[in-house]
């Protein structure tokens, strides 16, 4: 059976100026470097790592709104279609997005039932009454009211248009949806809620999500497989319950350990030193090698690949067994 | 409009006290009016006592000699904290010589010594940097050196993380904490990330619509919550480890500032309402010696 | 930054090779000089040898060729009106200009920028309505409006001061007042505004919660940054100070370029106010590269070259 979503070697690089002279040297930026994933239809893929990874570089190759570098992006056994032909609109249907900031993603000037109606007056689906009739299902699936239909964004709390954004979403009944830190800009009581509709959701319509988020928790909780990135590359991909439980790459490790939790005695901390390095002057060898507590010299000279582990994990570090 | 209903806490000398809650609830202004920092269209009641001195009210030039000096802040985001237009140098610089009167090579030194000490190498160079050529997390260590330099008794720290990324909220929360271990300086942590304050804080005081909902040590918290609340927070927020488990949600929307329900402010959101909740505030009670809680049904 | 300068000079040459340009071709397009300075009903004879003694006669572009050689050359053609080099007649009548735009420029900043920080830091209060009702006023209501209202009351009213000409020192009053008056209305707005922008930076909350006093964090943390905009309205003023006075040279009968401008349009006295616009243009390109210089020094985010290599 062919995955709902396949991701190959994908890359993308931007050519970026050193220092602001016009005629300065050109650098190359490795954003996605060589990223692969697998995303079968029903599943979710939670996708980690701090700001600057390549986690939303990588959302919008997969659905196309970037041009890759390098590598392949298959939707349902088929190659992603050059952005904006007709056949890549078709395609969209399947796939949508659902970004961050809700209130960004909507118009302030049209009211929740247009919006909600937009993606399917675009694609010419159905009659007015039947757009009317799918948008009002599809407010109530999201768990808004029907008089929502008449009101507009600046009325309705950060939930709510979160879940309006849901409700345009789901509206061309797609198959995949790519979350971006879908949940990062609310607040905490209001965070479960809309993880609990999006995993009710799942159950009932079968979608894909692809989810993108810092916050490991939320993560673990929605996701049937996990991808660490750092630096451009998936560094640790697997189970989550294991993945978080007992990390096997360094950079995994530590990024669980640096969640504050209640209890925390148990634990020693382990803070790494320094911060991410610019990806322009990505380090030679396994890019994570200078904060790394355990790096040898090999870490220095030999780039380490996703490789799999005994218990069915990937992991791309040399030392993977010794430092489990 | 009324941000703050009556907010009675303490904090003692030494202590790391968590403020918690989400956003809009106060946390904030809370400490903003007690330092007479939300300008002059905001009124202030009660009051702010520091050493048994009472602030609110206090004339300017009392709080700017409390400010920094005594109470120090440092803030969500570092980089726009800093002024885009000076050097880190002569920011750093300008709180020595208020605070501590020194001048010349003696106040280099010791800027050079905070930069240090806040894990900042290479100082002498960073002091020439403009806050746009750092970090955000280079730039809260430089709020923080900025913070020490007044040498205070309390630092509230405002979020202090948030705009972060994981591994660097881990290197600046111990950064924190290493401090306090050598200046035995109190702090109040605010935040809206219960993992936080439990791993940084003795005691945390739970914020809702204005209001201190609950205020108990941080394993009292964790263990045996009060507050239907507190409760809730706890319910919503998944774990790392163990069986996952369904969420709980709290029902509803934190309401508008300007439009509270009269009564107890969680009331339409608490699945344990009884009709009674509706008629007044519910007063913070004593539970155990340390836990206050406002709940006529805990 | 030498790179960078010599960039900015590049595209301001080009810019003032464009300006030229298209006012030479818009003039010899819009009316006949000859027609102008002799009169409609000039003998044909006569018509034709002004033309021939002018070059009117030639094809445009080669008119135009001859134009660009000759001002490569550094001569920017004489006046058809009395013969003398048309640099001479214009540089003649640029003290007269600076001496009404220079006081009031200076009376702009003056104005202006206390007003904007005064009613920026007083925000709603009695004041700051004042002012920002002042400002409305004084730069919707045109200057030549503002101009006949000032000489109605301080020269027919009250007789304190001449309405036109150049003739006695308190001549000059009227018209810097009226520049200034509408200028520190703009500058007043846009200071308030920039203040107002950065008072709400959390740099200046923090700067206070450090211990500052007000006027300290105020003196120290807000002005710099608001002189950043601050700095573009400035700018645009300073390039307005050889040709800002049209109007009011007209109304007031002052004898600098704003009024030769307008007299060399009407008679067709094409070298004249080619040079005009020259001059202008000049100016212009100049104040722009100055901001851009001040810019980079207020504000060290665009500084070029700088320490951030990497």
């Amino acid at each position: 059976m062919t995955a709902l979503l396949e991701v190959s070697n994908l890359a993308r690089t931007y050519d970026v100026r050193r220092g602001r002279w016009p005629f300065a040297r050109l650098a190359t930026l490795h954003a996605v470097d060589g990223v692969s994933f697998e995303l079968p239809a029903g599943r979710t893929l939670g996708l980690v790592g701090e700001s600057g990874c390549g986690k939303t570089t990588t959302a919008k190759l997969v659905l196309g709104l970037l041009p890759a570098s390098g590598g392949e992006v298959r939707v349902g056994g088929e190659a992603l279609p050059a952005a904006h032909s007709p056949h890549w609109r078709a395609l969209r249907r399947r796939m949508q997005m659902v970004y961050q900031d809700p209130l960004g993603a909507l118009d302030r000037r049209l009211s929740v039932g247009r919006q909600v109606m937009e993606p399917l007056v675009i694609h010419g689906a159905g009659s007015t009454a039947e757009r009317r009739d799918k948008a009002l299902a599809m407010l109530d699936a999201v768990g808004l009211a029907q008089h929502h239909f008449d009101r507009f964004p600046h009325e309705l709390s950060g939930g709510q248009r979160q879940r309006i954004v849901l409700a345009r979403a789901l509206i061309l009944d797609p198959q995949l949806l790519v979350c971006d830190e879908p949940i990062s800009a609310l607040d905490v009581s209001i965070q479960a809620q809309v993880v609990n509709l999006l995993l009710a959701l799942q159950q009932k319509l079968g979608l894909a999500y692809l989810f993108i988020s810092h916050d490991l928790r939320m993560v673990r909780q929605v996701s049937h497989e996990v991808a660490v990135m750092y630096l451009g590359r998936i560094v640790e991909q697997g189970d989550p319950d294991r993945l978080f439980a007992t990390p096997a790459h360094p950079y995994t490790q530590a990024l669980v350990s640096a969640i504050p939790t209640h209890g925390r005695a148990r634990k020693r901390r382990i803070v790494l030193p320094g911060e991410p390095p610019n990806p322009v002057d990505r380090p030679a060898g396994c890019a994570f090698h200078p904060r790394c507590p355990h790096a040898v010299e090999r870490c220095r000279i030999e780039t380490p690949a996703l490789r799999l582990l005994a218990d069915g994990r990937r992991a791309a570090c040399h030392l993977a067994e010794q430092i489990a | 409009m009324r941000a703050l209903h009556g907010i009675d806490l303490e904090v003692r000398r030494g202590e790391a006290l968590g403020l918690v809650g989400e956003s809009g609830c106060g946390k904030s202004v809370t400490w903003l009016a007690a330092l007479g920092l939300l300008g002059g269209r905001a009124r202030i009641g009660g009051e702010v006592l520091l050493e048994g001195r009472n602030l609110a009210g206090a004339p300017v030039a009392e709080l700017e000699r409390v400010r920094g000096r005594r109470i120090a802040m440092i803030f969500q985001d570092p980089s726009s904290s800093l002024n885009p237009v000076h050097r880190i140098g002569r920011q750093l610089g300008e709180a020595l010589r208020l605070h501590r009167g020194l001048e010349g090579t003696a106040l280099e030194a010791e800027a050079q010594r905070l930069l240090d000490r806040v894990g900042i190498a290479d100082g002498k160079r960073r002091l020439g940097d403009y806050p746009h050529e750092l970090s955000g997390g280079m730039n809260q260590r430089v709020m923080i050196a900025m913070a020490l330099a007044g040498q205070p008794d309390l630092l509230i720290a405002d979020e202090p993380t948030t705009a972060l990324d994981a591994t660097i909220q881990a290197q600046i929360l111990e950064l924190l904490a290493e401090i306090r271990r050598e200046t035995r300086m109190a702090m109040v942590l605010i935040s809206h990330d219960l993992g936080v304050v439990a791993e940084n804080t003795d005691r945390v005081c739970v914020m809702y619509a204005g209001r201190i909902v609950e205020d108990a040590p941080i394993d009292t918290v964790f263990e045996a919550p009060a507050h239907p609340y507190t409760r809730g927070l706890l319910a919503a927020l998944p774990e790392l480890e163990g069986p996952r488990r369904m969420l709980v949600p709290i029902a509803g929307v934190v309401p508008e500032p300007a439009n509270l329900p009269p009564g107890c402010s969680f009331a339409p959101r608490c699945d344990r309402r009884i009709e009674a909740c509706g008629h007044a505030p519910p007063p913070a009670t004593e539970l155990a010696p340390q836990h206050r809680v406002a709940c006529i049904r805990a | 930054m030498l790179r960078y300068l010599t960039g900015r000079l590049l595209r301001a040459v080009l810019t003032i090779f464009l300006v030229i340009t298209f006012a030479f071709f818009v003039l010899h397009l819009s009316g006949d000089p000859a027609m102008m300075i002799l009169s409609a009903d000039a003998p044909p004879e006569s018509v034709k040898a002004f033309r021939a003694a002018w070059g009117l006669d030639r094809p445009l572009w080669i008119q135009y060729l001859a134009y660009v050689w000759n001002a490569l050359h550094g001569d920017l053609g004489n006046s058809m009106r009395d013969g003398r080099p048309a640099v001479q007649l214009v540089l003649e009548r640029v003290p007269a200009t600076l001496a009404i735009t220079v006081p009031a420029f200076l009376l702009k900043l003056v104005i202006g920028i206390p007003a904007g920080i005064y009613a920026a830091l007083h925000r709603n209060s009695a004041a700051d309505r004042l002012t920002m009702m002042v400002s409305v006023a004084g730069f919707t209501v045109p200057s030549f409006v503002l101009a006949l209202v000032l000489v109605l009351v301080f020269s027919v009213q009250l007789g304190w001061l001449p309405s036109a000409g150049s003739d006695r020192p308190t001549s000059a009053i009227l018209p810097i007042v009226t520049l200034g008056i509408a200028g520190a209305a703009i500058l007043a707005r846009f200071t308030r505004s920039a203040m107002l922008e950065v008072l709400g930076q959390p740099y200046i909350r923090a700067a206070s919660a450090k211990g500052l006093q007000w006027r300290t964090v105020v003196v120290r943390h807000a002005l710099p940054n608001a002189a950043i905009p601050t700095t573009t309205i400035v700018g645009f003023m300073v390039g307005t100070l050889i040709a800002g006075a049209v109007v009011v040279e007209s109304v007031f009968a002052w004898p600098g370029i704003g009024r030769l401008l307008v007299s060399s349009v009407s008679n067709r006295d094409l070298a004249v106010v080619q040079v005009i616009l020259l001059l202008v243009a000049a100016t212009m390109v100049t104040a722009n590269i100055v901001v851009d210089v001040v810019y980079g020094w207020l504000d060290p985010r665009l500084r070029r070259g700088g320490a951030r290599g990497r």
